[in-house]
C-alpha cells in the first residue's frame, strides 16, 4: 500500500471530534488519501487488518455508514460481523450493557456503534477492551461523517484552512452539524450556522461558529452544506409548515452561487431542504462524500487499530 | 409527625469546639448526655472534634413502599444517620403514591419498626399525583403527613395548584412544590447553554423552573399561604423568591449540594450520576444560589437524596432516570468545596443544614442546651476520607462523588437522644 504517515498522538477511539486534535484529523485524512489510491487498482483488497474483527453494532436504520464501514472492513481484510437491533436479542429487551459484554466475549478488535441515544459508544468504550467507533449517537456525535466531509471538502476545494462553510437547516437535531462544527473549526475553516430560530441550539456559538436565522447569509460561503428536515419535526412546532420552511430555507439554483459547491450528508429530501436541481448539478458533492465514506472509515478503522492507546482524555470536571 | 423506632435513650459525653450558629455558641464545651437529655453543658477542652447540632434533611426519597431494592425505610434511615442527620422527611412518590391515609398509616407504622432517625413522611397534594383531583388533605394531615408535595413532577394545572393553596388552610401543613413547566422541560435532559448544545441532549431550560416558581410564588401570595420551593437550581427563581421575601412572602427554599457544587459541563463526562432533575446548571446559577444561601434567602439545603438500582443507570445518558444520592456525602462534599475554599463558612452551612429546615417545616429545633433532648452531631474536620461504592449505608450507590475524596467526616450522630451512628 501507498506510504502511510507514522502515527502520531494515540487514540484509542473515535467517539468524537471534541476528543481529537488538529494533528488527529490532518493524519486520518492524509491516511485517507494514500487508500484512496489503492481503491484504483484491479484488487481492491488490502492486507493491512487481516485477522482483525470489526463488528458494526447498529441500533437504528442506516445505509450509507453500515455499508461503508463493513465494506471499508472488508477492504481492508479485516473479519467483519453487523448486528442489527431489529430480529437481534435487542428485540428481547437485552440492555446495551449485556448485549456488549455478550459482544465481547467474541473479542473484537473493533465495534463500531450507531445508536439512538446519546454517550451508548461511551458506555460501549467503557465495558469491553474493544477500540470503539462511533457510528452515530443520538443528536450528539456522527465523527466519521464530519471527517469524510472534510476529506471531500479538501478534495474539491485543495485546502480546508480559511475556507467559509455554511451549514443549513436543522442545527438542533443534528449530529452531523455538530460534529462538523467541530471538526472546521480544528482544521482552520470558518463556519457559520444557518437556520431558523427554533432549530439552531441555544450556546451553538461556543463550539467556535456564527449564527444566522436569514438564508442570504450564505452568499459568502464556499460550501453550502444543506441538513437533512425532518418531517416529524412538524408536529412538535418547531416550524409551521414545511412548505414555508423551504421557502425560506431551501437551497433553490437561485440561492447557489458560481463557485460554491453544495453538500448533503444523506438522505435527502429532494423538494424540500433542496431543489432537485441543485442535487443534480455539477455544484454537489453528495457522491464524492459518499466516496469519501469508504476511504476515510479504512483510514479511521485504520487509524484506531494501530496507534498505541492512551487514556482517554478527561472530561469530567467535578468542581 | 416524625416517627421512629422505639429504642433506648443513650448516656454519653461529647467534648471539642461546639457551633451552633442558631445560638451564637462557638466554645470549646463538654456536653453530657444523660438517657437521651442534655444534662450539662461546661467549659471544655478542644478536641478532634467539631460539634454541631444535627442536620434535618427536608428532602429524601425512601422509595418504600414499591423500590424496596433501591432503599428502604431502615437502609435510608441509616444513611441519615451515617450522614449526621436528626431528622429526614420523606417523599411520597412512591407505588403506591403516599395520597391515602391508609398508605401513610401503613408506612408510619413501618418507621415505627424500622426508622433509625426520626422520619416525617409528606404526603401527595393530588391523587396519584395525577394533578387531577387534590388528595384527602384533611385525612392526611390527621394521619400524621409532614407536609404536601407532588414532588418528581409539578402542580401542572394552575387552576389545581391554587385549589391546593386554599384547601391546605385546614390543616396547618405547607405545600412543597416541584417548578416545572412540563411543556419546557419536555425532551430535555441537561441545562440549555453550550454543553447541551454541544452534547445535542434535549434542552431542559431554565425557564422550565422560573415560570412555575412565578406563578406558585404568585398564587401563594394571592391565597396568603406558605409555600416551600424545592431543589431550586436556577438564578431567574433565586430572584423570584428574593423578590417575594420582599414582599413578605411566607416562602421558603431550598437548594441541593450537587448544584452548590457542580455545573453542566460535568455533564460532558456524560456520566449518568450528573444526570438530575432540575438539571445542573451554569457557574452563573450556581453563583446567584450560593449568594442566596449565604444571604439567608435560602434558607435550606437538601440532599434530594434519590436513590436508584444500577441497572437503570447503567445505560446512555438520555435514557437514564434522574437524580443522585445524597444523605451520606452532603456534609463532607459541601464542607470541602464550598468551606474550605472559604465560599461559605462553617457557621452558614452548619445553620442552613439544621435550623433553616427544620424552621421551614416547623420541626423542632436542634439545639445544644440544658434540658433539650440530643440532637448533636460531632464531625472531623481535617479527616480525608474517599467515596467508593460500597462504603454506604444507602442500598444504592448512585452519587456523583464516586471515587473523589473529602475531607470532613461524621464520627457520632445522636437523633432524639439515641446515638444513631458512631464511626
Amino acid at each position: 500500500m501507498a506510504e502511510l504517515r507514522p502515527p502520531a498522538p494515540p487514540r484509542r477511539h473515535l467517539l468524537s471530534i471534541a476528543d481529537l486534535e488538529r494533528g488527529d484529523v490532518e493524519r486520518v485524512l492524509d491516511t485517507a488519501q494514500s487508500l484512496a489510491a489503492s481503491l484504483d487498482r484491479e484488487v481492491k483488497k488490502l492486507p493491512t487488518l487481516r485477522g482483525r474483527t470489526v463488528v458494526n453494532l447498529f441500533y437504528e436504520s442506516s445505509t450509507r455508514t453500515l455499508a461503508s464501514f463493513e465494506l471499508a472492513a472488508k477492504r481492508l481484510s479485516a473479519d467483519t460481523m453487523s448486528l442489527r437491533s431489529a430480529g437481534s436479542s435487542v428485540d428481547k429487551g437485552e440492555s446495551l450493557k449485556d448485549t456488549a459484554l455478550t459482544l465481547s466475549a467474541y473479542e473484537p478488535d473493533v465495534i463500531v456503534v450507531r445508536h439512538p441515544s446519546i454517550g451508548a459508544p461511551q458506555l460501549v468504550a467503557r465495558l469491553t477492551d474493544a477500540h470503539v467507533v462511533n457510528a452515530g449517537d443520538g443528536k450528539h456525535q456522527h465523527p466519521t461523517q464530519a471527517l469524510l466531509d472534510l476529506y471531500a471538502m479538501r478534495e474539491a476545494l485543495g485546502r480546508l484552512e480559511g475556507v467559509q462553510v455554511a451549514i443549513v437547516g436543522d442545527v438542533l437535531h443534528s449530529r452531523v452539524a455538530r460534529s462538523l462544527v467541530q471538526a472546521l473549526a480544528l482544521t482552520g475553516a470558518r463556519t457559520l450556522v444557518v437556520g431558523p430560530p427554533t432549530l439552531v441550539p441555544r450556546g451553538i456559538e461556543a463550539l467556535g461558529c456564527e449564527v444566522s436565522y436569514d438564508v442570504d447569509a450564505i452568499a459568502d460561503a464556499d460550501v453550502v452544506y444543506v441538513l437533512r428536515m425532518q418531517r416529524e419535526r412538524m408536529g412538535e412546532a418547531f416550524v409551521p409548515s414545511l412548505r414555508e420552511y423551504t421557502t425560506l430555507y431551501g437551497i433553490t439554483p437561485e440561492r447557489v452561487r458560481d463557485g460554491q459547491v453544495v453538500m448533503h450528508p444523506g438522505p435527502m429530501n429532494r423538494g424540500v431542504e433542496i431543489d432537485p436541481r441543485v442535487a443534480d448539478s455539477d455544484a454537489a458533492l453528495v457522491t464524492d462524500q459518499v466516496r469519501a465514506g469508504l476511504v476515510v472509515r479504512m483510514a479511521v478503522l485504520y487509524d484506531v487499530l494501530t496507534v498505541a492507546p492512551v487514556e482517554a482524555r478527561e472530561h469530567a470536571e467535578v468542581v | 409527625m416524625l416517627v421512629a423506632r422505639n429504642g433506648r435513650s443513650d448516656s454519653l459525653t461529647l467534648e471539642g469546639r461546639v457551633v451552633a450558629p442558631a445560638q451564637g455558641i462557638d466554645e470549646s464545651l463538654r456536653i453530657t448526655i444523660a438517657d437521651g437529655v442534655i444534662s450539662s453543658i461546661e467549659p471544655g477542652e478542644a478536641s478532634t472534634l467539631t460539634i454541631a447540632p444535627a442536620f434535618v434533611d427536608p428532602h429524601v426519597h425512601l422509595r418504600t413502599p414499591g423500590r424496596e431494592d433501591e432503599e428502604t425505610v431502615r437502609s435510608g434511615t441509616e444513611a441519615a444517620a451515617a450522614g449526621g442527620y436528626c431528622a429526614i422527611l420523606a417523599m411520597p412518590n412512591t407505588d403506591p403514591v403516599v395520597d391515602s391515609a391508609s398508605v401513610l398509616g401503613a408506612l408510619v407504622e413501618r418507621a415505627r419498626d424500622e426508622a433509625v432517625v426520626p422520619t416525617g413522611f409528606m404526603a401527595a397534594i393530588s391523587k396519584g399525583q395525577l394533578g387531577d383531583e387534590l388528595s384527602e388533605m384533611g385525612e392526611l394531615a390527621a394521619a400524621g403527613a409532614a407536609a404536601f408535595t407532588d414532588d418528581g413532577r409539578p402542580v401542572v394545572s394552575a387552576g389545581l395548584m391554587r385549589r391546593a393553596l386554599q384547601y391546605s388552610a385546614i390543616t396547618d401543613l405547607r405545600l412543597a412544590l416541584h417548578c416545572e413547566e412540563p411543556s419546557l422541560s419536555h425532551g430535555g435532559h441537561a441545562h440549555e447553554g453550550a454543553v447541551s448544545a454541544e452534547l445535542g441532549i434535549g434542552p431542559y431550560p431554565s425557564t422550565a423552573e422560573s415560570v412555575m416558581v412565578e406563578r406558585d410564588l404568585a398564587l401563594a401570595a394571592s391565597e396568603g399561604r406558605p409555600i416551600h420551593l424545592m431543589h431550586l437550581s436556577a438564578r431567574e427563581s433565586v430572584a423570584a423568591l428574593d423578590h417575594a421575601l420582599a414582599n413578605g412572602a411566607p416562602a421558603t427554599g431550598e437548594v441541593t449540594p450537587h448544584h452548590l457544587v457542580l455545573i453542566d459541563d460535568a455533564v460532558r463526562s456524560l456520566d449518568t450520576n450528573t444526570k438530575m432533575n432540575p438539571p445542573l446548571r451554569s457557574a452563573e446559577d450556581r453563583e446567584a444560589l450560593r449568594d442566596a444561601l449565604r444571604r439567608g434567602a435560602i434558607s435550606c439545603i437538601a440532599t434530594d437524596h434519590a436513590p436508584h438500582a444500577r441497572q437503570e443507570k447503567d445505560v446512555p445518558f438520555e435514557e437514564a432516570p434522574f437524580g443522585v444520592t445524597g444523605l451520606e456525602t452532603a456534609f463532607a462534599a459541601l464542607y470541602t468545596h464550598l468551606v474550605v475554599p472559604g465560599i461559605l463558612t462553617l457557621e452558614t452551612l452548619l445553620e442552613r443544614m439544621s435550623a433553616g429546615p427544620a424552621r421551614a417545616f416547623e420541626l423542632d429545633e436542634p439545639r445544644i442546651e440544658v434540658g433539650a433532648r440530643a440532637n448533636l452531631v460531632a464531625l472531623d474536620l481535617d479527616a480525608e476520607w474517599t467515596v467508593t461504592e460500597d462504603g454506604f449505608r444507602s442500598l444504592s450507590a448512585n452519587s456523583w462523588l464516586l471515587g473523589k475524596t473529602l475531607q470532613g467526616r461524621i464520627v457520632k450522630t445522636v437523633a432524639d437522644g439515641r446515638l444513631v451512628f458512631d464511626a
